[in-house]
Parts: C-alpha cells; structure tokens; sequence
C-alpha cells in the first residue's frame, strides 16, 4: 500500500490519495488535503459535509451517494457542486479521510 | 410450536422456504414447526429475463409463473401486501390489519426501482421515451419502442447504485449494438452508455479486461455522471454538474430502494430501506431473531440471484442453528457469481467475492472448465440460457447445484498479483 506523508505524519493512501484507515485522520489534515485539491479554506457548510460524510462511513461502514448527501447533510446538491467542484461524494470522502465510495456492485 | 416468516417470495424467499420446508419436513408434517411465505401477488417473475424481453428474445408469457406454485407442500402462502415488522412484539402487520407473529422472521422483499426520485423522469415521456426495463411493463413497453426505432441517440442511463444485477445495463448495451446490427440500421444508432461511476464495470479487473467490448462494438461511455434531470420534452440527460446528454431514445436504470414497508418498520433498514445486516451471518442488525436474504440487504454483494442462492445455503444453516442456540456460521464471503451477454451469441463469465476481484481461468473446474472465466464464449451464452431451466428446477427449488460451492474457491482462477487486494465493495 502506498504511503503519503502530509504534515509530518506518514499515511497510507491508494493510489489516488484516499486514507486507508480513517484513524490517520485529524481535522488539520483535512485542511491540507483540502488545499491540495483546490479548496482554499474548509468554511462551516464544508465541514458539514464532511463530517456528516465521516460519520456515516464510520457507523456504516459505506460513504453516501451523492444522492443521500443532498438529501440527509443539510447541503442540497446544488450547493455540494459549489462547494466541492466536480465531485462533491469522492471530494468530501477524501478530505474527510475515508476510503474511496464505491458504488457496490 | 417453531414459526418461521418469510417476507418476499421472489427468488430469495422462494429458495429459502424450499429449503427450510425440506430441512424441517419431519416438523411440518408433525405441526410443531410452520413456515409462512408472504407476498402482495402471485406472479414470480424470472428477472433475468428481463434483459432478453426488450430485444423481443423472451415473451412476457415466458418469464411469468405462479408464486405460490413454486413451493413444496407444507409452506403456507400468504397473499397481501405488508404494512410494517414490528421487531420488538416479534409480529408482521399485513395491509389488512391481520398480524402473524414469528420467532425467526426472514426478510427477502428484494428491490424496487423508483424512477420517481429522478426530477423529470416519470414525466411527459416516460415509457414513450424514456424506460426501464427492470420491470415488466417497462421491459415490455421498452420492446415496442425499441421494434418501431429507425435511427438516433440510444442511451443508457445508471442512475445511482446499488442496483440489481450490476451488469446488466453493460449487458442491454453490448445486446442493442447486436439488436440493431440484426436489423441493418447499426450504422444510424448512437448508443451511450452512462454511468456514476469512475468507469463501466463496478470492479478494476473488468474495466482493464474488458475495455476492448466497448471499443469493438462502438458503444460511448460517459463517466462519473450523477443524473439530476431527465427532460423527455427537449431529449436531454442532465446531471448535477450541468453535463448535458441529448437522447432520442432513454433506458434508464433507475434509483433502486428497498420494499416501501422497510421504512415503516422502526430500525430494520437504512435510508433507502435496505436492511441492516451482518455481512457473514446475514442476521438482521435490529434484533437477533431477524435475518435478511438477497437483493433486501444493505450488503456490499451484488444484487443478484446467484448471491440470493449462495446465501440460502447458509441461512438455512444459520436459522437451523439459531433454534437451537448455537452460535451462527458467519460463513457468507460475497460470493457472486454472472453471466454477461455480449451479444452476437457470446457471453463472458465472472466468479468473486467481498475481497477476491473476478479472476481469468476456467470454471467450475480447473483446465477443462467448460466454462472460461473473463473471456467471451458461445458456451458461456448457452450457459446463461440454459439458467432458466436451472432457476425453476434447481434453484427455487432449493437444490444445491453440482460443483458449485456457496464460498468462492480459487479453483481454476489464474490470480494476478493486484486481484486479492481487499476492496470497499
């Protein structure tokens, strides 16, 4: 598994830069993975996202579709577009420090 | 007096109570065990026929059967819709106000689509233009319009996952370029196929093994688009990053939930009405008496009726086990195990599981196969029509089938160096 070191601290990542174990995760970390992928500053609705993003994956053990995110984060979709350009499940997913979703097949 | 409930007599409730009712015959017959199958009609449709219905291969007539005609003597069968599970009185509350109560409560309502969560979709259209086929009516409407099709933008359209039968859509794509070839107009139609996710198939080994299907029959592929408007009017696909796709002809698949009475059972299943469920054991997550089986669960396998079959196996066990007090086998791995139409006679097959992604080599058995793995066949095609007889006398049955184990084996599968690496599902 290929590593990634971010803020002094080693982390293991796949291939496209996403935490493999969410535990390596810390919220300065997420600031910084932020910045690296075009986010400048997480603002209060980033976060909202994010942890809610977080939260599910940890007590589900699956990330939301973009869907549910628009539907249960208190976001709607128009405005995770905005705030997460491109991506808003993959991008939230990989600043909140959680593997890749994957739509199961 | 043991009560066994089986909500849902589809392929996964069918399976599961033929396989209960033998395991128990001796019970049944001395009335100290029951097992009651419910549903809120009487036609068992075979599902993968609903691939081959548009393209005018199967009849309606030939994927319908009586439910209640599937099952051994002994089951009692209960027609009516469900209004909810009430978990903590261990009871079924039927539409009807009737309730059956239970001491082991097996929930198998499968899938549904629900094309109405798409803005747009169940508009000015549907069903002239824009269809599913994981329906009957919609697979049936779908074969008329696709019979008077002259030419245009065909696309296919995966909402969100997780849907039934992952492939399929890949499937109807790769079985529309043959459809329109056979009928000399492949040259005037534009076929898409159109996915959320990061590419066509949902594992990394088929999209690197079988990249060269889409290239050779000249099918599109458009990427990471998350649907957010079907607008029929002005033939136009939109997602929420304001792509835009013009169709002439929609094939959507479209946003899959659970049974609608999932949701109005307190803690039985997640937002889109899946039930929470132990990925090994399949017991249910709200109380220990409950378990869930096929498409109904909340599992990272696919929805499919070869999961469907390799679960029963084990949940007859479990629920043999659950009885009696003994700890639960939590021996379900993901095994998945599907047949994909290519078109023109061919098809591939694939074999996985939650960790092991589909493997090239041959299967059942090692060498001689006869089936290959990851490479298109004429036999792997007849393989996958000869499954209907094999689904309506081995499968719902509840009959084992020759050679072919529950877990996945590495038994003639070739493994590549990145192919054991754990995936999220």
């Amino acid at each position: 598994m290929p590593t990634l070191t971010m803020l002094d601290t080693a982390l293991d990542v796949d291939a496209e830069g996403f935490l493999q174990n969410p535990e390596q995760w810390n919220e300065s970390l997420a600031a910084e993975i932020a910045r690296e992928n075009g986010i400048p500053e997480l603002t209060e609705r980033h976060w909202m996202v994010v942890r809610y993003m977080r939260d599910r994956y940890l007590t589900t053990g699956a990330a939301p579709s973009i869907r549910s995110l628009g539907k249960e984060s208190g976001v709607d979709i128009k405005e995770l577009y905005k705030l997460f350009p491109k991506g808003p499940a993959k991008l939230a997913a990989k600043i909140g420090g959680i593997p890749k979703p994957k739509g199961c097949i | 007096m043991t009560r066994i409930t089986i909500l849902g007599a589809g392929t996964a409730g069918t399976t599961i109570a033929n396989r209960l009712a033998r395991r128990f015959s001796r019970e049944l017959r001395a009335f100290t065990t029951t097992i009651t199958l419910i549903d809120q009609d009487n036609e068992h449709l075979y599902q993968p026929g609903l691939l081959f219905l548009p393209f005018g291969i199967y009849t309606p007539d030939q994927v319908v059967r009586p439910r209640d005609q599937q099952l051994l003597p002994g089951i009692e069968y209960i027609q009516q819709p469900i209004d909810r599970v009430e978990a903590d009185r261990d009871v079924v509350v039927l539409s009807d106000g009737r309730t059956i109560s239970h001491d082991v409560l097996i929930v198998a309502t499968g899938t549904r689509v629900l094309p109405e969560e798409t803005e747009g979709m169940t508009g000015q259209g549907w069903r002239t233009k824009v269809f599913d086929f994981y329906t009957l009516e919609g697979a049936t409407a779908l074969r008329d319009a696709l019979a008077a099709f002259e030419g245009g933008r065909l696309v296919i359209n995966v909402v969100d996952m997780p849907i039934k039968c992952p492939v399929a859509p890949l499937e109807f794509a790769f079985l529309a370029d043959w459809y329109f070839t056979k009928r000399g107009i492949r040259d005037k139609v534009d076929i898409t196929y159109v996915t959320p996710l990061d590419d066509a198939f949902t594992k990394p080994t088929c999209n690197q093994e079988l990249a060269h299907l889409f290239r050779d029959k000249h099918i599109r592929l458009e990427r990471e688009f998350n649907t957010g408007t079907v607008d029929a009017a002005n033939g136009r696909l939109v997602a929420y990053d304001e792509r835009e796709l013009p169709f002439d002809l929609l094939v959507a698949v479209p946003l899959h939930g659970g049974a609608e009475y999932v949701g109005r059972s307190k803690g039985l299943g997640d937002d889109l009405g899946f039930v929470l469920t132990d990925p090994h054991t399949l017991q249910a997550e709200c109380k220990p008496n409950i378990f869930a089986l096929g498409d109904a669960t909340n599992l990272p396998a696919s929805k499919a009726g070869s999961v469907a079959h390799f679960q029963a196996e084990l949940l007859e066990e479990n629920v043999a086990r659950y009885l009696v007090g003994k700890p639960l086998k939590p021996d379900f791995d993901g095994h998945s195990n599907c047949f994909i139409e290519t078109g023109f006679h061919q098809a591939l097959l694939i074999d996985f599981n939650y960790e092991t992604e589909p493997l090239s080599g041959t299967f059942p058995l090692p060498v001689v196969g006869p089936l290959r793995l990851l490479k298109e066949s004429r036999l792997n095609h007849l393989g996958k029509l000869a499954f209907r007889w094999v689904y309506w006398h081995m499968l719902l049955p509840g009959h084992d089938i020759p050679l072919v184990s529950p877990r996945m084996t590495m038994r003639g599968k070739r493994p590549t160096r990145s192919a054991s690496a754990p995936t999220a599902g």
